[in-house]
């Protein structure tokens, strides 16, 4: 094995050259910017196009115009930044065009902070533009697993036609650990019928708009495309259980906050306290299978969500359980994390309850 | 074995690059490794700090609260962090300077004048590695061996020269 230590925002633009994106539109801003630093240096090498627009806004509608002519292409920012891209990003939506967006996020609301946060996952996984839209948001927690959901972003992007989100977190993306790309999959070649790329008059010319003035027209296109969503929600769930077979106690958390309900769930077990994680990897889809034998076993009594945000994800917790169980959260906001010793401690409280 | 380190010290001391060093040599020698830096104006100026965790299992978090070895390299970060050492564990502080401002008696403390060391003897900017040096033989966190195997390939190809030089800084250190 070939392993090499790499920052989180550097694995992704490595990653994202090796799956053939050589497309990439940005603009700085901490705590993501070697992503577009990495992508500076090796792209122009590889023939490919590196861009650092004047704007976040320009970015996205960069972005726009190469998805439309059919190649793989990504932007990257955080928080402050993903939400002056939320125009564009309905408008990919509204096209549907694939793409990978990246969010490293930081505390927020308004320009916030520039510490770790999952407080823009109402934004990803509800409304990441105007209008009735969804993205595929993909959660990873370790630098290898960057890697691989940004191979698999680009794949399922195009597949579904839809732009896909990788939603980190500050700590995630500048943190090293070491990685290897010896078993990375080969890049699928989607076909792209609906490109607007050269074709020598060999067929009719394609257009790619968002702009349906009939509402009947654009009805039909909204519902062939939760059609699509539908399918998401039934094929792309996907998330990690850690020791969850006996849990009486299980956390719900996702990138930094799961790392660290991890932690701390290994030094509850050394207690005798039985306690599991449900980690999702897909935000949107939220994994509810998850939930289904959770939400019926009698011997979990209790679910504790970790977040980074004032409890954004746990709403889709007590959704995916239909309140059969009782939901408490630990939270904290604006770029603190939550250290194993707090969870420890809520874990502890949470048992004690129990006797 | 299960080491959480934290490195810091002023932006420029080199807090950053010994941490990739010994996270390299973490990896290197078989282990599971996380490094998290510091970001952002703390680093501008003020004081940077650096998380390692080397570990033979996986690491959770790479989140280090209570580290049980801490390099400090100047005064704010021995003043910030002495006290969130773990009880039992090491302090190695440049005490060229930094005065010691705790009265902790649960801990390993050590001090080394890196930075006079580095000036007197011509290896001026790496009192880091001679540090790095010092912490590897008071705390046998790693061995010498490793430790210069993590800097071979923390070292980039464009800076190959200046491999020699941090190996001797290593050596000094150690042989402090």
């Amino acid at each position: 094995m070939n392993k090499v230590l790499m920052k989180g925002n550097e694995a992704i633009a490595e990653a994202a050259i090796r799956a053939g994106c050589m497309h990439f539109f940005g603009y700085p801003i901490t705590p993501q910017t070697e992503v577009a630093a990495y992508f500076s240096k090796k792209l122009p090498k590889l023939g490919g196009t590196f861009l650092q627009a004047e704007s976040e806004v320009a970015a996205i509608n960069m972005v726009l115009g190469a998805a439309s002519a059919g190649v793989r292409t990504m932007t990257s920012s955080s928080s402050p930044g993903i939400s002056l891209k939320s125009e564009g990003i309905s408008y990919i939506i509204g096209s549907d065009l694939p793409c990978l967006i990246i969010n490293v996020q930081r505390g927020g609301p308004g320009l916030g902070g520039i510490q770790p946060s999952q407080s823009d996952y109402w934004q990803a996984t509800k409304a990441p533009g105007h209008g009735d839209s969804h993205l595929l948001v993909y959660a990873p927690e370790s630098v290898q697993e960057i890697v691989e959901y940004v191979f698999t972003a680009f794949d399922k992007a195009e597949e579904y036609r839809m732009p896909a989100m990788l939603l980190l977190d500050g700590t995630l993306g500048q943190m090293m650990e070491p990685v290897c790309f010896d078993n990375i999959p080969t890049p699928k070649k989607n076909e792209k019928p609906w490109a607007t790329n050269g074709h020598k008059n060999e067929r009719e010319h394609n257009i790619v708009n968002s702009l349906y003035l009939k509402p009947e027209e654009l009805e039909v296109k909204n519902f062939e495309r939760f059609e699509r969503y539908a399918k998401v929600c039934e094929n792309e769930q996907r998330y990690e259980e850690y020791m969850t077979e006996d849990a009486e106690i299980i956390i719900v958390a996702i990138g930094i906050a799961a790392r660290v309900s991890k932690s701390a769930i290994d030094e509850a077990r050394a207690m005798g306290i039985k306690v599991g994680l449900v980690r999702p990897i897909t935000v949107y889809p939220f994994p509810t299978k998850a939930f289904d034998k959770i939400k019926e076993n009698p011997n979990v009594k209790n679910i504790l969500t970790v977040e980074l945000n004032m409890g954004q994800m746990t709403d889709d917790v007590k959704l995916a359980l239909e309140c059969k169980k009782p939901v408490e959260l630990l939270r904290h906001s604006g770029g603190i994390v939550p250290t194993p010793k707090e969870v420890l401690a809520k874990l502890c409280e949470l048992n004690g309850g129990n006797k | 074995m299960a080491h959480n380190i934290l490195f810091a010290g002023f932006g420029g001391q080199g807090v950053q690059f010994a941490a990739k060093v010994t996270t390299y040599a973490g990896m290197m020698s078989g282990h599971e490794v996380s490094l998290l830096p510091s970001y952002g104006p703390e680093m501008r100026g003020g004081t940077s700090n650096c998380a390692v965790r080397i570990d033979s299992k996986m690491i959770a978090s790479p989140i280090v609260n209570e580290p049980n070895i801490l390099m400090a390299l100047n005064q704010p970060s021995y003043d910030k962090f002495a006290e969130k050492a773990e009880a039992g564990g090491y302090i190695i502080y440049d005490d060229s300077l930094i005065k010691r401002s705790d009265e902790r008696t649960d801990i390993n403390v050590f001090p080394i004048p890196a930075t006079k060391l580095a000036r007197e003897n011509g290896y001026t900017g790496l009192a880091n590695m001679i540090a790095l040096g010092y912490m590897a033989k008071k705390t046998g966190f790693l061995s010498l061996e490793d430790i210069k195997e993590g800097l071979k390939k923390a070292v980039p190809a464009s800076k190959a020269a200046l491999l020699d030089k941090n190996i001797e800084a290593l050596d000094l250190g150690y042989n402090y």
